[in-house]
Parts: structure tokens; sequence; C-alpha cells
């Protein structure tokens, strides 16, 4: 296995060129996004957090990623759901938000930048009906997103793993 | 209404400054330290003033006086910049006049004071002085973002971004075109590509310089040993014809000044077995 990788990486076309420019596309986003990294971390798991009040998800496998597009960074999240909630234990979108002072909220977006533009929704990235599996049978994608300074977008994009066994069923969404 | 007959009343001017300033003012800077600026703006200037343009290069590098060594020029050094900002001598008498090329000019930097002593509006006055004098005025910017950056910027009206294919050198450019004015369009100049490091994937290729910072491409310039023999020798390479870096170096002051010439990109020396099997041909060519 060593012997096969050593091999690999002698006949590889892609060097460290690659490496360099998967670094500094992230280097960038952050920068583009004036957000540190422990600020994503946080706005990543306050995004999990939220999405798992309306349903179950696998937090384990949930991909938070950031794309570079001509004019803007786009930030996709696949988080599989495993089933949904029943209503009875949905709370109301105002009842237990996460706190309002957390780190991700006042320096992620200044709030006099803030414009909504109606610019279209984000696509998904490619790759996403094959992470969902079953051709994306019954996947239904909940996309929301916040026009941000610049024309920075927030695309969420939450991916059902499977068939949705019970509690309630998805609406679709426009 | 009383507005306008103020208007009527107020007199033209007799001679409008912006319009006496014909020249351009190009700043050259890159955030990162050590990616090429110095050189950049040595050999373009002279390719420039080869070009037969009246050119003046100013240190705005105060405190790390380089661009008289790069230009060979640092034993006529007597006054500098900062005289000049605080009036201590005229502005004539301040400027170097190159010793191959009369066109040429250099205002070095002072080597002995902080770039906190430059005076924003001073510098500013004095670019749009040089700008009614030259046709180009090229700004060598000191490395970093701060005060001395700003100095550097504050009267000019272009900028060109030098950037090696390095990830913190891209970074760095990047963050300085965003600090740049937003009406500006910032023109790159990669330095130092290896493309045979390219080929071989191991290094960021033009392509992916610019895929990133999305800025108009000025030129690129080969990592050459030539150029350190250069600046070893105070002599820039633009000014060789036989050098294919001299090459592009010229091609850059041709864009520059408003001729539409194709971008030379360096490519990978030819390797040895290529280089033999040439040499034999041409041999035996030679012998027929």
């Amino acid at each position: 296995m060593v012997m096969f990788d050593f091999f690999k990486s002698l006949f590889r076309k892609e060097g460290s060129s690659a490496t360099a420019k998967e670094r500094l596309r992230l280097v960038l986003l952050s920068d583009h996004l004036s957000l540190a990294p422990h600020v994503v971390e946080a706005l990543k798991s306050d995004l999990l957090a939220v999405l798992s009040r309306y349903v179950e998800i696998d937090a384990a496998l949930a991909d938070v990623t950031f794309e570079q597009r001509e004019h803007e960074v786009a930030m996709l999240a696949s988080v599989p759901i495993l089933r949904l909630r029943d209503e009875a234990a949905l709370a109301l979108p105002d009842a237990s938000l996460p706190e309002m002072d957390s780190p991700a909220s006042p320096e992620a977006v200044p709030a006099g930048a803030v414009e909504t533009t109606a610019e279209p929704v984000a696509k998904p990235a490619p790759s996403e009906p094959e992470r969902s599996g079953a051709n994306g049978s019954s996947s239904r994608r909940r996309r929301r997103r916040k026009a941000a300074k610049k024309g920075q977008v927030l695309a969420l994009a939450a991916a059902s793993s499977g068939p949705p066994a019970q509690g309630l069923p998805l609406a679709s969404h426009p | 209404m009383a507005l306008q007959e103020l208007r009527e009343v107020q007199p033209e001017p007799l001679v409008p400054p912006i319009a006496r300033a014909a020249g351009r003012a190009i700043v050259i800077t890159s955030g990162k330290g050590g990616v090429g600026k110095t050189t950049t703006t040595a050999n373009v200037g002279a390719a420039l003033a080869a070009r037969g343009k009246d050119v003046v290069l100013v240190d705005a590098d105060v405190g790390l006086r380089n661009l008289d060594i790069v230009l060979g020029l640092e034993n006529r050094v007597r006054y500098h910049l900062l005289d000049v900002l605080e009036k201590k001598v005229e502005l004539e008498t301040a400027l170097i006049r190159d010793k191959r090329n009369e066109r040429l000019h250099l205002l070095a930097a002072a080597q002995s004071r902080e770039k906190e002593d430059v005076d924003t509006d001073a510098m500013r006055a004095l670019i749009d002085r040089l700008r009614a004098q030259f046709e180009f005025v090229l700004i060598d910017c000191p490395a970093g973002i701060e005060m001395g950056f700003k100095n550097a910027i504050a009267g000019a009206q272009h900028a060109i971004v030098v950037c090696t294919p390095e990830v913190a050198a891209v970074r760095d450019a990047d963050r300085v075109v965003g600090l740049l004015p937003a009406d500006w369009r910032p023109e790159l100049i990669i330095n130092r590509l290896r493309p045979a490091l390219v080929n071989k994937g191991k290094m960021l290729s033009v392509e992916d310089v610019d895929a990133i910072l999305r800025l108009p491409l000025l030129g690129v310039i080969a990592d050459e040993p030539a150029v350190i023999v250069s600046t070893n020798r105070g002599e820039p390479l633009a000014l060789d014809p036989s050098s294919k870096t001299g090459a592009a170096y010229r091609a850059i002051a041709a864009r520059l000044a408003g001729e539409d010439v194709p971008l030379p990109v360096p490519r990978p020396e030819p390797r040895l077995l290529a280089k033999l099997g040439a040499l034999f041909s041409r041999s035996a060519g030679g012998r027929a």
C-alpha cells in the first residue's frame, strides 16, 4: 500500500500546486467573508443547532463548504436528515433561537451593510445528489439565502439521506 | 438664484492644475515583501525610457532605499524624497538622471528616516507636480499596508500589482487590491514564474493566479538567474536585447504605452537531450 502510494505520487500529474490552490481558496474565503476561522466554526455549529430543532440530522456527516463564484462567495451546507420531528416538538421560531450574542452574529455582517437582493437562489453543489443517495428520489432541499455585504451569498442546501420514515412530511419548498 | 449669481462671479482658474498634469502616476505594489516590486519598477521604467518616454521613478520605500541599487545609481544619490517634501531642496536638484538614458530619472528614498515622516498631502502634491513634467511616474511602494503604502498610493491614479505564484503572495495581493480605491482597475504582473515547475504541477500556474485575483494580466516574468546577475551589476535586464526576460519587461512597457502587443508567457527550458538534439541538427545542417 505504501509502495502503491509512492508510485501514485510519482506519476500523479497534480503536484503540490493543487494543495497550494486549495489552501489559497480557503484562506481567501475567510479573508473575503471577514470571518475568523473560529467564527466560521461557530457559525457551522449554530447552523446545525437551528436545523436540528426542526429535523433530526446526522451532524457527523454534515458538510459545510464554501465556493468562490464570479462575484460572490457561496456557502453550501449538505446535512443528512434522519427524520422529521413531530409538530408538537417543533419550537416556535422565536422561542429558543441561539443567543444573539454568540460570536458569529455581530462580526459576521455589519448591520448597516445587510441588503436583500433579488438574485436567484444559488444552485446546490453538483455533488449533492450523489451524496444524498437513492438518486435523490425523495430528497428535498430547503434553501435559505441571506444576502450579505457586497453580494456575498449564504445559501443553505439541506438534503435528506432517505425517505422520511415517520413524522411530518416535508413540505415541498419553492 | 443666489447660487447661480455666485457661480457667475467666480473667476475661472488661470491654469487648471489637473490639465497640466498629463502624465500617468502608477504605483507598483504587492502587499508582501520580496516579490520583486523594486526590480519590476526599475525594469519597466528603463524599458519605458528606452521607448522614448520621459520617466521618473519614485522610491517610496522610506528607510529602505533600494531602487538606486537596482538601477546602479547609488553613488549619485545626494538628496532624497523627504528633502523635497520638506522643501529643503528643489525637486530638480534631487532628481537623479540615469547614466544610460537621459529620459530616465530617479527620486531616491530617504535612508535614515521613517515612513511616518512622509506627509501624505505633500506627497500627493509632489506626484501631481511630477505628472506635469513626466509622461510616466512610477512609484515603488514599500511592502505592507500601513502608512508607507498609504503615502505611496496617495498621488497615483493607477496600480500594478506584483505577485509571485505562491499562496502567501497571492493572498497579500488580494488584500492589497481590496485596499486600493474602488474605481481603480489594477493590472497584474506575475513574477518569478518557473515554467518547468508549473508543468510538473509543483507551482501555481498563470491561470491559477489569474482565476483567483481576476485582474487584467499585464505581464509574466520568469524566475531567471539573469535577473539576479543584472541586479548585481545594477543594469536593468530590460535593456539587454538578447534576454527573453528583458523582452518580457519591454512588452510590459509597450502595453503601458498603449501598444497592443501580445503577452509573452515563459515556457520551460528545453531538456538536456532536446538541447543536444537541436545542437546536433544545427551542426549537421551547417555542414551540409
